[in-house]
C-alpha cells in the first residue's frame, strides 16, 4: 500500500526515545493486548509524529508481537510513516467531491510552490504533504487541512498564500 | 444515578424535555459537527460565550448537523413562548449581533435568517404537544419545514442531529432515547425484536443491503461469544453521514448496539471507527461514558442480568478495512486482508466468534423502528428499499449537505428541488453514486426513483450514500482514472485479478488521459473489467471495474474523443486541450493576467488579452478567474 521510501540524509536525525516514556504508552493506555498494536502504533506516532525503528523492536518484545508482523501492519495502513514528517503537514483532500471541484489543481500548485519533485516532505522539513480521502467538509471543497487548520474553497491561486503562514 | 426501570427514564425524559423545549433562558444552540467548525462555527460558538458568559438570560450550547453545509455555520435561537430561529452562514464577526436582534425580538435582517421552526419534535415525540403550537410565528419568514432543501426530507437516523446537545444523554433521553432499548430489554423476547426488524425490512445502509433481522437471527443461532460490531469506517470519499450521526447524536448508535445485543445475545460491541475522525471518537467517549454512569451500558443493565461493553477502535486509513472480513482482522490488530467467506462472519469472525456487523446508519435507525414499530418503517419506501436513506449531496451542487428522504424519492427530486441544481448553473453531466464501487448515472436516468435495487439495474449501486454531482467540467475518462487510482492505491493485493487487473485498467486508462490512447482500448477495459470482477475475492475487486464500464456505458462519446480526436473537452486531461482567450468576450480586465503564476497571459487594459501557450502550465487559474467566460477550453 504506501511506498516506503528510504530517508534522506536530512532525515536521518536521531531522536531520542525515552524509553520509560515509551513503555508507559503501550502499557498504561493499552496494556500489552496484542489487539490494541493499532493504537499503540497511533499512540507512538502521535508522540513522535512518525514510526522510529528502535520504538517498533521494543514494541514486537513487550507485546509479544514478531517485528515482520508490526513492520507489515505500519506500511500496510496508510496513516503511519515509517520516516520522519515535516514540521508542518498539508492534507489535501483527494475525495471525490473535492476531485471534481479541482482539487487536482490545488494538488499541483502546492507541489510546484513547494518543489517537492515526487518527495511528501521538504528539504529542509518545513512541510510534509499527504493525500487524505475526504475529511468530511466536502460542501468547502477542494478542502487542503495545514495541521489542525482547515482551509476551504481554496483556489489554486491561494495556495502560496496559505502556506506562507507556516513556519 | 443508575436507571433501574421505565419509570426512572421517564423521570429523565419529563424533566430534560421541558428544559428542552420550554427553556427558563434564551437558549443559542451553534451547530458544532466537523464542517460547521471548520467553517468557523467554533471561533462563533467561543465568541458568543465570550460575550454573553451567562447569568444575563442567555445559554449558549453546541449542537450537532441540521445538514444544510453550504450555510454554514447554522445557528438557532429558542426561547420559550418565542419562534424558534434558524440563522445561517453565522461567523464570529455576526454572532453577537444576531443575539441581540433576537433578544429584542428583531428579525428584520432577513438574509441572516434561513427560517423559523413549525415543530421541532422528533419522529419518537408524537405523544407530546408541538411545543411551538401556541406561540405566533413570525411573519414573512418561511418555516424551515416548508423550504426546498428540508419539505421532501423525512428524519429518522438524522432525527436529533442539530437538535440536541451530542454531549448530553440526558437530551437524548428527552427526546425519547433509551425507550426503546428497556422497551427490548423488559417487554420483548429476543426473537419478538429480531421479528420486528425483519417485518420493518431494514436493509444494511453500509452498501451491501443485506437485511438486518436476517443478518440478527443468523448471528443468534451460531454458539461463541457473540459480538456486535459498528462499522463506522465510512471509507467512501465523499460520504459523511455517518460521521455526522456520530457527531451529532452518538447516543442514538449506542442504543441500536444495545438493541442488537440484547436481540443477539451478546455482552461485547465494538465501534470502528475511521482514524479521520477525531470528533466522532471524542463525542463517542464521552456517550458511552454517560451511558455506564446511568447503568444503560456495563454490568447488570437496569438491574438486570443483561451485561454490554463497548471498546472503541480506531481504524488506520484503509478502505480495505471497510470489509467486514478485513475490518474483523484490523480489530485483532492485525493487517486489514479480506478473507474468503466461505464461513460468514455470522459464524465465525472476530476472533473466530459469531459476529454481527452493521453500519452506523443502520443501528442509528434500529431504536426508532423499536419504538413505532415495523409496519410504520415499512410503511414509507419502495417495495424492495423501506424506510429512508441518509445521502451527502456534494460535488458540483448548490446546496451541499446530508439529506435524508424516502427510499423512491428521484434523483431529480435530490439534485434539483432539494440541491438546487447544479452549481453556477452549469451543465448537469451524472451524479455518482457508491463510491468507487458505484457508477456513474447520466441524465436520461434523473427521475429513477433511488432505492438498492433500482441502482443496480443501471449499474451502479447505493453504496453508503455518497452522491457527487458532475457537471460539464467533469471528465468522464478522468473520473474513471480517478476511482481506479484510488483503488488500486487501496488493493489489499493479496488476490492476482485484483492487484494486476486494477493496476492494467488503470496503466490503459492513465494512456487515454494522457493522448496515448489506442483503437481497442475501450474493448481491452471492458474484457478486463469482466475478469476482476468475476475472479476477485472481496466486494473491493468484484465493483472496482463499476466506474470504468459505467462510463464506457453512458459517456462511451468521450473515451472516443479522447482517443480519436486527441480531446478532453472537459479540460481536465491537460495534454488534450489548451485555453485560448476568445477575442469577441474579453473586455480587457486584466484579472487574469494578474493571477496567472507563469505570466502566460499579456495584454493592455480594456483591450483583448494574449495567451502564450508556451508558457501556460494549465493551472486552470484564469479559466476560474474569468467573469466573462472569455477563457475557452480548445
Ligand atoms: C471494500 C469495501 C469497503 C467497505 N466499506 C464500508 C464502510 O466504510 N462502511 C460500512 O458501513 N460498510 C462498508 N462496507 C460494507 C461492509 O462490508 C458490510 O457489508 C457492512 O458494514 C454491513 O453492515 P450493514 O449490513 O448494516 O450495511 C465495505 C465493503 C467493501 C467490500
Ligand atoms: S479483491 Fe482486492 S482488496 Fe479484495 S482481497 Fe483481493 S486483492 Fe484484496
Ligand atoms: S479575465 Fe477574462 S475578460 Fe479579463 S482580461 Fe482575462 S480573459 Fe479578458
Ligand atoms: S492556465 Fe494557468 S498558466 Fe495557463 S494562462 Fe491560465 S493562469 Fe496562466
Ligand atoms: S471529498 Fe474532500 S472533504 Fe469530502
Ligand atoms: S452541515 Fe453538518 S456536516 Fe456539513
Amino acid at each position: 500500500m504506501n511506498q516506503v521510501s528510504p530517508p534522506t540524509a536530512e532525515q536521518c536525525v536521531d531522536v531520542a526515545i525515552d524509553y520509560m516514556e515509551l513503555d508507559k504508552i503501550i502499557e498504561e493506555e493499552f496494556g500489552t493486548d496484542k489487539e490494541n498494536l493499532i493504537m499503540i502504533l497511533q499512540a507512538i506516532q502521535r508522540r513522535y509524529n512518525y514510526l522510529p525503528q528502535p520504538t517498533l523492536k521494543y514494541l514486537a518484545e513487550k507485546i509479544g508481537v514478531a517485528y515482520s508482523q508490526i513492520y507489515g501492519v505500519g506500511t500496510f495502513y496508510s496513516t503511519f510513516s515509517l520516516e520522519p514528517k515535516g514540521r508542518n503537514i498539508i492534507s489535501i483532500c483527494l475525495g471525490t467531491a473535492c476531485h471534481v471541484r479541482g482539487g487536482e489543481r490545488v494538488r499541483e500548485r502546492i507541489i510546484d510552490t513547494l518543489n517537492l519533485n515526487g518527495k511528501h516532505t521538504t528539504g529542509d522539513m518545513r512541510f510534509t504533504l499527504e493525500g487524505v480521502r475526504c475529511i468530511g467538509c466536502c460542501s468547502l471543497g477542494p478542502v487542503i487541512k495545514v495541521n489542525e487548520d482547515v482551509h476551504g474553497r481554496i483556489g489554486s491561486d491561494e495556495v502560496e498564500k496559505v502556506l506562507e503562514k507556516y513556519e | 444515578m443508575k436507571i433501574q426501570s421505565k419509570a426512572d427514564l421517564e423521570k429523565i425524559n419529563r424533566e430534560y424535555s421541558s428544559r428542552l423545549y420550554y427553556p427558563d433562558t434564551t437558549k443559542v444552540l451553534v451547530g458544532m459537527a466537523s464542517c460547521g467548525i471548520a467553517a468557523g462555527g467554533k471561533a462563533a460558538l467561543e465568541k458568543a460565550m465570550q460575550d454573553f458568559p451567562g447569568g444575563n438570560g442567555v445559554s449558549i450550547r453546541q449542537t450537532g448537523c441540521l445538514g444544510f453545509c453550504e450555510v454554514e455555520p447554522l445557528v438557532e435561537i429558542a426561547a420559550t413562548g418565542k419562534p424558534r430561529v434558524i440563522y445561517q452562514k453565522i461567523t464570529e464577526d455576526k454572532i453577537g449581533d444576531v443575539i441581540n436582534s433576537y433578544l429584542e425580538n428583531n428579525f428584520k435582517k432577513t438574509k441572516w435568517i434561513l427560517g423559523q421552526v413549525r415543530d421541532p419534535r422528533s419522529v419518537m415525540e408524537d405523544h407530546l404537544e408541538n411545543p411551538l403550537s401556541k406561540v405566533e410565528p413570525l411573519e414573512k419568514i418561511p418555516f424551515l419545514e416548508d423550504t426546498p432543501f428540508y419539505n421532501n426530507q423525512v428524519k429518522i437516523a438524522l432525527r436529533n442531529c442539530g437538535y440536541i446537545d451530542p454531549d448530553s444523554i440526558e437530551e437524548y433521553i428527552a427526546r425519547g432515547g433509551y425507550f426503546a432499548f428497556l422497551r427490548a430489554l423488559f417487554d420483548h423476547k429476543p426473537e419478538e425484536i429480531i421479528q420486528i426488524i425483519t417485518d420493518s425490512g431494514l436493509r444494511g445502509r453500509g452498501g451491501g443491503g443485506f437485511s438486518a433481522g436476517k443478518k440478527w437471527a443468523t448471528c443468534a443461532r451460531h454458539h461463541g461469544d457473540r459480538y456486535i460490531i459498528c462499522n463506522a469506517d465510512e471509507g467512501d470519499p465523499g460520504a459523511y453521514m455517518d460521521r455526522s450521526i456520530l457527531e451529532g447524536d452518538p447516543h442514538s448508535v449506542l442504543e441500536g448496539m444495545l438493541i442488537a445485543a440484547v436481540a443477539i445475545g451478546s455482552s461485547q460491541g465494538f465501534m470502528y471507527v475511521r482514524n479521520e475522525y477525531p470528533l466522532a471518537v471524542k463525542r463517542l467517549v464521552t456517550a458511552i461514558k454517560q451511558a455506564e454512569s446511568y447503568g444503560l451500558l456495563g454490568e447488570n443493565i437496569a438491574g438486570t442480568d443483561f451485561s454490554f461493553n463497548i471498546k472503541i477502535s480506531t481504524g488506520a486509513g484503509a478502505f480495505v478495512c471497510g470489509e467486514s472480513t478485513a475490518l474483523m482482522a484490523s480489530l485483532e490488530g492485525k493487517v486489514g486482508r479480506p478473507r474468503a467467506k466461505y464461513v460468514h462472519t455470522v459464524e465465525k469472525g472476530f476472533r473466530q466468534n459469531p459476529s454481527n456487523l452493521n453500519n452506523v446508519e443502520t443501528f442509528a435507525n434500529v431504536p426508532a423502528i423499536v419504538s413505532k414499530g415495523a409496519e410504520w418503517y415499512a410503511g414509507m419506501g419502495t417495495e424492495g428499499s423501506k424506510g429512508t436513506k441518509v445521502f451527502s449531496l456534494v460535488g458540483k451542487i448548490t446546496n451541499t449537505g446530508l439529506v435524508e428522504v424516502p427510499m423512491g424519492t428521484t434523483l431529480r427530486n435530490i439534485i434539483f428541488d432539494i440541491g438546487g441544481g447544479v452549481l453556477k448553473k452549469k451543465k448537469f453531466k451524472a451524479v455518482q453514486t457508491g463510491g468507487p464501487s458505484g457508477g456513474c448515472i447520466p441524465e436520461q436516468y434523473l427521475d429513477l426513483g433511488v432505492d438498492f435495487d433500482e441502482l443496480t439495474k443501471i449499474g451502479s449501486i447505493m453504496g453508503s450514500g455518497g452522491m457527487i454531482v458532475m457537471d460539464q467540467d467533469t471528465c468522464m475518462v478522468d473520473i474513471a482514472r480517478y476511482f481506479l487510482d484510488f483503488l488500486e492505491e487501496e488493493s489489499c493485493g493479496q488476490c492476482n485479478p485484483c492487484r494486476e487487473g486494477i493496476k492494467r485498467m488503470l496503466e490503459i486508462l492513465t494512456a487515454i488521459c494522457e493522448g496515448n490512447g489506442k483503437e481497442g482500448d475501450v474493448e481491452l477495459l471492458e474484457e478486463l473489467g469482466d475478469m476482476v470482477a468475476k475472479a476477485s475475492l472481496c466486494g473491493l475487486g468484484t465493483s472496482a471495474p463499476n466506474p470504468v464500464v459505467t462510463t464506457i456505458n453512458y459517456f462511451r462519446h468521450e473515451y472516443d474523443a479522447h482517443i480519436k480526436d486527441k480531446k478532453c473537452r472537459a479540460g481536465v486531461c491537460k495534454n488534450l486541450y489548451y485555453y485560448e482567450i476568445d477575442a469577441e468576450a474579453c473586455t480587457g480586465c486584466r484579472v487574469c493576467a494578474r493571477k496567472c503564476p507563469q505570466d502566460a497571459i499579456t495584454g493592455e487594459k480594456k483591450e483583448v488579452h494574449q495567451l502564450d501557450q508556451d508558457l501556460c502550465i494549465k493551472c486552470s487559474i484564469c479559466y476560474e478567474a474569468c467573469k466573462f467566460n472569455a477563457v475557452i477550453i480548445k
